[in-house]
């Protein structure tokens, strides 16, 4: 037996060779996949016999893996660690911070976990589709209770992980059920959109967005490129607080993107994050999604209870589809569950049942607000601060008043890459290097150190 | 499904107007998953006599979802611990340490030697599929052979990753036992280099497990043909009550030197269903490359979820790194086995004294939660229609919802159904 078993080894055993044009894997790109998998591995063995067996079985076949590239937004925290410097600030990661530059757990959230202790519930799966209490406050949550979209039935909603998991779902149902269809994305957006979309399978483009001169809206830009777009295009929209600008839409404009979605039969695909964030008050920020409903249209919106329920680790939020009949939302819905099955099976329960528990009761609802709108102000604060910070020790006369006008957790600086790098190198202030800073994790305390830094940053360096 | 392009879409909506355009007409209603569907049919059955043999979680005597205590231990230990922005990187990295120890044995060289790439995964769904976009990433022109039967999610894992499936021999209908010859010889024939999944134990839906003397067969025809194992472990501790038992088959490849890749989970041995806890870890050549892997899967997650829910997590490492807990876990785990194999025997019995003409050996000889009973479809559906007793088509039964209550109606119900053979 043993005998035998050398001469099948001997014969058939490859050998792997030890590679020396790693592989790129940085962007998705399959060609580079491909060119591996043409080399061929394998090479005499004659006379090695067993030697060779010890030494294929110990050469993984993953020997060509090279390294990711760091996330642009995760590695902003890493590399903040690792700083010893005393000076340091972390605006990198959109994640709520209080004055004292401390992570916050909202007092609504303790009290629904202390509820869910003392019930001792039980553990058991989900149904695909998630919590059946969940679903129904996060949609009233977006769309207000009594929206006739609810009424109706015409809405399809389904527990994702948090912001990420939700666009997935609704990425991976495009791409199911309209091939080749095209997400527009706004320039800039948020950094994983593209990846989601990437690893999803579907193109995308963007919408000029962004307007580097105003540090404003480009408004007309963005009109006419949605206009550009092939009909039946998906138009990725941040329903407030635009992650990276805080750049929002005026209701005006609003009313006009709307016109130019249906005159181009696209449907529209809200991002919505950070309802509460903007403006402090959950109804004023779902406006914009409520608006594009009331016009009968149909539409998608991927929400997050990452920043406004603080609820970042626990990865709850949920994909809503807006369909023109109930009919065709049981169908969507059961296309989604078929998508969420083969990727995890069913949700998970602990976020889902803490903001059941939060939105679902009143008193806690109502002290969620308030809580909702300490947050947001702390933001205000700041921004108001740095303002200030701004104009009075700039004396080159730049307008600031952009820092007021954007809203939500971000700002967009307007420093270029080189000039951000300036900020981490020479101020050890972390930013992503788009210009993005994160005002959540700003303290008054330093709003005038950023200050200088900005200014520095922003005419010292070019 | 119709094939949609951009021309349909614009010739279909072009003549209509702007509001309540129906863009999904063409989404037809996805058939029901078979499994989760067993359950809501048995949730909308008013009888009293029903009975769930369906979804593999586990139940007590009483027929009551469990906590274990080692669990809600683990729950007031970790409440009010300060918040977690995103799983840190500590509690990821004890997570994953701990969970590898319990499949490699804790002694074993590689973790030692941080020769393996190991992330959380959302329960074994999610650490399953994890592995399969890896594999289409890096080898693109692979398949995945998977067992006949096998999980039926298994089959939708790898498709909707777009990598190809194959099936080997693995269940013998007539024996109810392994067929060995056919799957050795599906091993041999498959191309050199190719994927393979295997259940390390208590396999699903069969509870049909090679012995160890098999396994070694296996392992060394694997090294032979040079395969990929990759090891879907969802039931350690399950099947014998004994967790390093449990991964026997797991060890033997080790032994052999295989680079394996293990999904594990811990929904049904934690309880913790719910939470989407597990991981994936794929053993690598040295630690660089574990690094360069690891970052990769951790590339493939962010597009698809960022990172995995840290309350499961926390439990998790809580419960594996306090003595105390780990034991007082393991022997809950034995509760739970040796209930089933409780059940196993009774059931068995039953049949015998209802005077049954159906041999129910394979009652006993299955392990794991579940037993291929060998029921048609029509026998199943005249225990659902007549009895309210519900599994899945193809005859699987999960023991755990098997109680000393219940375990007389359903001895006759199969009795019933089977005893005109």
């Amino acid at each position: 037996m043993a005998s035998t078993m050398l001469s099948l080894v001997s014969a058939a055993l490859p050998l792997q060779e030890n590679h020396k044009g790693k592989m790129n894997l940085g962007s998705s790109d399959c060609s580079t996949f491909l060119r591996k998998e043409k080399r061929n591995p394998f090479m005499k063995t004659k006379s090695f016999g067993r030697i060779n067996m010890a030494i294929a079985v110990n050469t993984s076949r993953f020997e060509g893996v090279t390294m990711a590239p760091p996330d642009p937004i995760l590695g902003v925290s890493e590399a903040f660690r690792a700083d010893n410097s005393l000076m340091k600030l972390n605006l990198g990661v959109g994640a709520y911070r209080t004055e004292e530059l401390q992570p916050y757990v909202l007092n609504v959230v303790k009290k629904a976990e202390n509820l869910m202790l003392e019930r001792g519930e039980n553990k058991e799966y989900l149904p695909i589709e998630g919590l059946a209490a969940f679903n129904k406050v996060t949609a009233e949550l977006l769309f207000g209770a009594g929206n006739p979209v609810i009424e109706q039935q015409r809405l399809a909603t389904v527990q994702g992980l948090s912001g990420t998991g939700s666009l997935r779902l609704a990425a991976a149902l495009i791409e199911r059920y309209f091939p080749g269809a095209k997400v527009l994305i706004s320039s800039p957006t948020w950094g994983n959109h593209k990846n989601i979309f990437n690893d999803a399978r579907v193109p995308w483009s963007e919408y000029r967005y962004y307007d580097p001169k105003t540090v404003g809206l480009d408004f007309d830009g963005m009109i006419s490129d949605i206009k550009a777009a092939p009909e039946g295009s998906f138009v990725l929209l941040h329903g407030c607080a635009h992650n990276p600008t805080g750049i929002d839409p005026t209701p005006e404009q609003w009313e006009k993107i709307a016109d130019v979605i249906q005159e181009k039969n696209h449907i529209p695909f809200f991002d919505v994050a950070y309802q509460g964030f903007a403006s402090g008050s959950l109804d004023a920020d779902a406006s914009s999604v409520r608006l594009f409903a009331a016009r009968g249209m149909e539409l998608l919106v991927a929400q997050s209870y990452s920043k406004n329920l603080g609820l970042y680790a626990e990865r709850i939020g949920a994909i809503n589809v807006v369909c023109s009949s109930a009919d065709a939302a049981a169908r969507v819905k059961s296309q989604l569950k078929r998508i969420a099955r083969p990727m995890y099976s069913n949700p998970p329960i602990h976020g889902a049942r803490i903001v059941a528990n939060v939105v679902g009761d009143p008193a806690l609802f109502n002290e969620w607000k308030e809580e909702m709108e300490l947050m947001a102000g702390r933001i205000k604060n700041v921004r108001q601060k740095l303002f200030d910070s701004l104009s009075a020790k700039d004396k080159c006369g730049k307008d600031w008043s952009f820092i007021l006008k954007q809203i939500g957790m971000f700002s967009f600086t307007g420093l270029s890459k080189v000039q951000s790098e300036n900020m981490t190198n020479k101020w050890h202030v972390y930013m992503t290097k788009d210009g993005r800073i994160s005002l959540a994790g700003l303290s008054l305390a330093k709003c005038e150190y950023l200050a200088d830094a900005i200014i520095d940053s922003f005419h010292c360096v070019s | 499904m119709i094939k949609w392009t951009h021309d349909t879409v614009r010739r279909r909506f072009m003549s209509t107007s702007a509001a309540a355009i129906d863009w999904w007409n063409h989404v037809g209603h996805a058939p029901k998953d078979p499994i989760m569907s067993v359950t809501e049919a048995f949730l909308s059955d008013t009888s009293p006599n029903k009975i769930n043999l369906g979804v593999g979680a586990y139940r007590d005597d009483d027929g009551r979802p469990v906590v274990l205590q080692c669990v809600r231990d683990g729950e007031a230990k970790i409440a009010g611990t300060g918040f977690l922005e995103s799983v840190s990187a500590s509690v990821s990295s004890k997570l994953v340490e701990e969970s590898v120890k319990l499949i490699y044995g804790k002694d074993a060289d590689f973790i030692k030697e941080g020769r393996f790439a190991g992330v959380q995964a959302l329960s074994g769904t999610g650490a399953c599929r994890l592995f399969a976009e890896f594999q289409r990433r890096f080898y693109p022109q692979s398949k995945i052979y998977l067992p006949i039967p096998t999980w039926s999610n298994h089959h939708n894992i790898w498709r909707d990753a777009q990598v190809p499936g194959r099936t080997f021999h693995y269940y013998h209908p007539d024996s109810k036992g392994l067929h060995f010859a056919a799957l050795m010889d599906d091993i041999k024939n498959a191309p050199d280099r190719s994927f393979f999944l295997l259940h390390p134990c208590a396999h699903n839906p069969t509870g049909v497990d090679p012995t160890e003397e098999q396994w070694r067969d296996i392992s060394n025809l694997f090294k032979v043909k040079n395969h990929f194992p990759f090891f879907d472990m969802a039931y350690q501790g399950f099947a014998s009550g004994d967790l390093d038992k449990d991964a026997k088959a797991m060890r033997i490849f080790l032994e052999d030197g295989h680079l394996i890749g293990c999904a594990q989970s811990f929904a049904k041995n934690m309880g913790l269903y719910g939470h989407r806890v597990g991981c994936l870890s794929v053993l690598c050549a040295d630690a660089k490359q574990a690094v360069a892997i690891k970052s990769q899967l951790q590339h493939i997650t962010r597009a698809m979820y960022s990172s995995p829910p840290v309350h499961g997590i926390l439990l998790v490492s809580t419960i594996l790194s306090d003595p105390h807990l780990k034991e007082l876990w393991k022997k809950e785990l034995k509760v739970m086995a040796n209930r089933i194999h409780r059940m196993r025997s009774t059931l068995r019995e039953s049949l015998k004294k209802l005077g049954s003409p159906l041999n129910w050996d394979h009652m006993t000889n299955q392990v794991g939660m579940f037993c291929f009973s060998g029921l048609s479809p029509d026998q199943v559906n005249r225990l659902m229609k007549e009895f309210h007793i519900y599994m899945t088509y193809d005859g699987r039964m999960s023991m755990a919802g098997v109680t000393t209550s219940n375990v007389s109606y359903l001895a006759n119900a199969i009795h019933e159904v089977t005893k005109f053979g």
